[in-house]
């Protein structure tokens, strides 16, 4: 039996209810009474487990109440520990104590559940992802609440965390940046030129994606999953297409799982090149801006040409995989490799010996190894700063587990660092691609998909470009989706961004942000 | 230094093999848009690019705008970090409920006469997205727009064409 699984029976006993109806089978569900939740998550936290994510679902549908899930992970193990919570008293214990990230999610469950976290003195229930101009008792995920509802505008205030001192300033950023990227606000205390505070301020880009869901067909839901957050088209699909067909009880013939980790380190690829080219122009490096693009644009290119679309959108489908990679898609690949490998080393040599981007590169931004690790973050940002997090390794899957990705981690924690991991990355993935190509099997690209049972559910993680992505989904009576619960990488790498800026200069703070890279649409749903 | 001078001879003009057929179709647009941008707006046409509630995917492209295979710059195309240069505003969205205000507000800082394109599905009708209690639909729900570049997202080429068809569409 696995540690964490063994934790809530030993303790628990028959207190802690096994619930069937999950898939994959080997992450545990139980449902604990609502007073324990909390110890519960003591428990987890006494052996190092993190806190990976924790939502609210409406059950009334299903004949039940409220409940709130938290799902936890340590080594190679997911669990799931969920507690009712009545409709007449909508209020569940804090976990905000135990694990920090959990002040943002509770916030979230707050905003958009209705329900209110208790037993934290000081619980922050200001409006997350909700704005204050909302009706305060407009909680969209409820199943009483109307979609299609236009929202009244109410007066409201947003209470800022605030420094005060002699010569403290404050700094409004956005929600328009100066950039051509994703609309957020970033409020800054400084004094003379270093962050004493940053507050974000998220939400802006908050479409009612899981609302959403849940008047879409599980095979449409493909298409919503793959515009969650652009960048990551592909993994964002997967991981909801693994949720899908583990509700459904659906398996992907073979040659769909190989194409979809192509396609998925495909993606890897061209994000990262982006993002190590924005880095470097962030530093007035404009040259390896240029070149890095360029890149990245080759791969862009050659996914065009082999799979009909630039991002690879809605290529994978429940079941397996739109597109086949045609008969010469292997050498071509093969060749854009080594063309592009070739010129990626002598811009790296370029990059690594530029004494000016050393200087902004090195030491700026630090995301300390503990506060990496009590922030919950996943991903580049938590290798860089020290963390083996990986779920290509941890939780692998075909092809992963018969060619694993190497675990790239890294401790200076700084800009570099965030940087550098993804050098590696990218390394690494075409390494992975081109093994991939001397065992794809051949044979069918999908399997139909029959409709899951009534009140299952189903759990994903895939490491997309970012980090991990989780995916917890929820059939309904008549099999329909009850609710669609994603976790971006940014709902907890925002967290880190905030940490990472003390104490540098108000200047570095594109740098910094650029080396998070986070996604807005991601993290606001 | 060396290095990245030989760097830069050895990878030389990237915005020009027109082999293919994308290539070719960039040329073309290209040449009829700097036409356009030369006689409309004295040879320089600048952009504020606003996200109001968009997936990231048309930001992706429209940054592979700038890269040195489009090149948008080479036809006078200038992006601008303030609505008060611009002459153009293009728009991403479903604009969401909570980007409406900023959107307003950035339409209300950009002087007359203005252009407003809408980028993406999204940013045409609302996309998968639609309307609904968190977003309004399309940016012309919001704010008056005078040309459409649909897609999802549109290539860089699509959006330069688009460009092309509202800034030549309103020659007088
Ligand atoms: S049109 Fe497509 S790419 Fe653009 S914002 Fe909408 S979903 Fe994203």
């Amino acid at each position: 039996m696995s540690k964490l699984r063994e934790i809530i029976t030993t303790h628990f006993g028959i207190d802690a209810v096994y619930c069937v109806g999950l898939s994959p089978a080997f992450v545990p569900e139980f449902r604990i009474q609502r007073e324990r939740f909390e110890e519960a998550a003591s428990m987890m936290k006494r052996v190092g487990a993190r806190l990976v994510a924790e939502w609210a679902v409406d059950e009334t549908l299903l004949g039940r109440s409220f409940a709130v899930y938290a799902c936890y992970a340590a080594d190679k193990e997911y669990l799931l520990a969920a507690c009712d919570v009545p409709l007449n008293d909508p209020t569940f214990p804090s976990l905000t104590k135990k694990y920090v990230p959990a002040f943002r999610f509770e916030r979230q469950i707050h905003s958009l559940m209705g329900l209110t976290p208790s037993g934290h003195a000081h619980s922050d229930l200001r409006p997350w992802i909700k704005f204050e101009d909302w009706p305060p008792d407009a909680w969209p995920l409820r199943k009483t609440f109307d979609a299609s509802r236009r929202l009244p505008r109410v007066a409201g205030e947003y209470r800022w965390a605030r420094v005060s001192g002699e010569g403290v300033y404050e700094i409004p950023v956005g929600p328009v940046h100066a950039g051509i990227i994703e609309p957020g606000h970033f409020r800054f205390q400084a004094a003379g030129e270093n962050i004493l505070n940053l507050e974000e301020r998220l939400g802006y880009t908050h479409k009612g994606i899981e609302k959403r869901f849940e008047s879409l067909s599980w095979a449409d839901g493909t298409r919503l999953a793959g515009r969650v957050s652009g960048d990551s088209t592909v993994a964002h699909a997967l991981a909801y297409c693994r949720a899908v067909e583990g509700i459904c009880g659906c398996e992907p013939p073979p040659r769909a799982h190989w194409l979809r980790a192509l396609l998925l380190e495909r993606e890897r690829i061209a994000n990262h090149l982006g993002d190590i080219a924005a880095i470097a122009n962030d530093a007035a490096f404009a040259f390896l801006l240029y070149q890095f693009a360029r890149l990245k644009e080759t791969i862009l290119r050659t996914n065009k040409r082999l799979f009909g679309n630039r991002y690879l959108k809605d290529r994978i489908v429940p079941g397996g995989i739109a597109v086949d990679l045609p008969l010469e898609g292997a050498d071509l690949i093969r060749a854009e490799l080594d063309g592009l490998l070739k010129e990626f080393e002598r811009l790296l040599t370029i990059y690594d010996l530029s004494p000016s981007l050393e200087d902004r590169l090195r030491t700026t931004g630090i995301l300390s190894p503990e506060l990496a690790r009590d922030l919950g973050t996943v991903g580049f940002v938590a290798r860089a700063s020290g963390q083996a997090l990986d779920c290509r390794i941890q939780a692998p899957f075909l092809p992963y587990d018969q060619i694993p990705p190497s675990m790239v981690v890294l401790d200076s924690c700084d800009v570099h660092a965030r940087a550098w991991v993804r050098i590696e990355e990218i390394r690494d993935s075409a390494r992975l691609i081109r093994e991939f190509l001397l065992k794809i099997p051949s044979g069918e690209l999908r399997v139909p998909l029959l409709p899951p049972g009534p009140d299952r559910s189903g759990f994903s993680v895939v490491e997309g470009w970012r980090g991990e992505i989780v995916y917890w989904v929820q059939s309904g009576l008549s099999g329909d989706i009850n609710r669609c619960m994603i976790r971006d990488p940014s709902s907890v790498n925002w967290l880190g961004l905030e940490q990472a800026v003390l104490g540098n200069i108000v200047p570095d703070f594109p740098l910094c942000n650029k080396s998070f890279n986070q996604s807005y649409s991601g993290n606001d749903l | 230094m060396l290095r990245i001078l030989q760097q830069i001879f050895r990878t030389g003009v990237v915005t020009e093999p027109l082999s293919d057929e994308v290539e070719t179709e960039v040329v073309l647009v290209g040449a009829r848009l700097e036409e356009a941008i030369r006689r409309r707006f004295s040879r320089s046409l600048v952009i504020r690019e606003v996200d109001s509630g968009s997936c990231n995917g048309c930001e992706l492209e429209i940054i592979a705008m700038n890269n040195p295979v489009y090149n948008s710059e080479r036809f006078g195309i200038h992006f601008t970090a303030s609505p008060r240069f611009a002459d153009m505003l293009l728009v991403t969205g479903p604009v969401s409920l909570n980007m409406e205000i900023a959107l307003k507000r950035t339409y209300d800082a950009t002087p007359d006469p203005k252009l407003v394109v809408a980028v993406g599905d999204c940013g045409c009708n609302g996309g998968i997205f639609g309307e609904s209690y968190a977003t309004l639909g399309g940016v012309g729900a919001v704010i008056p727009v005078d040309a459409y570049i649909p897609g999802c997202p549109p290539t860089p080429v699509d959006l330069l064409n688009g460009i092309l068809t509202v800034i030549d569409g309103r020659r007088t």
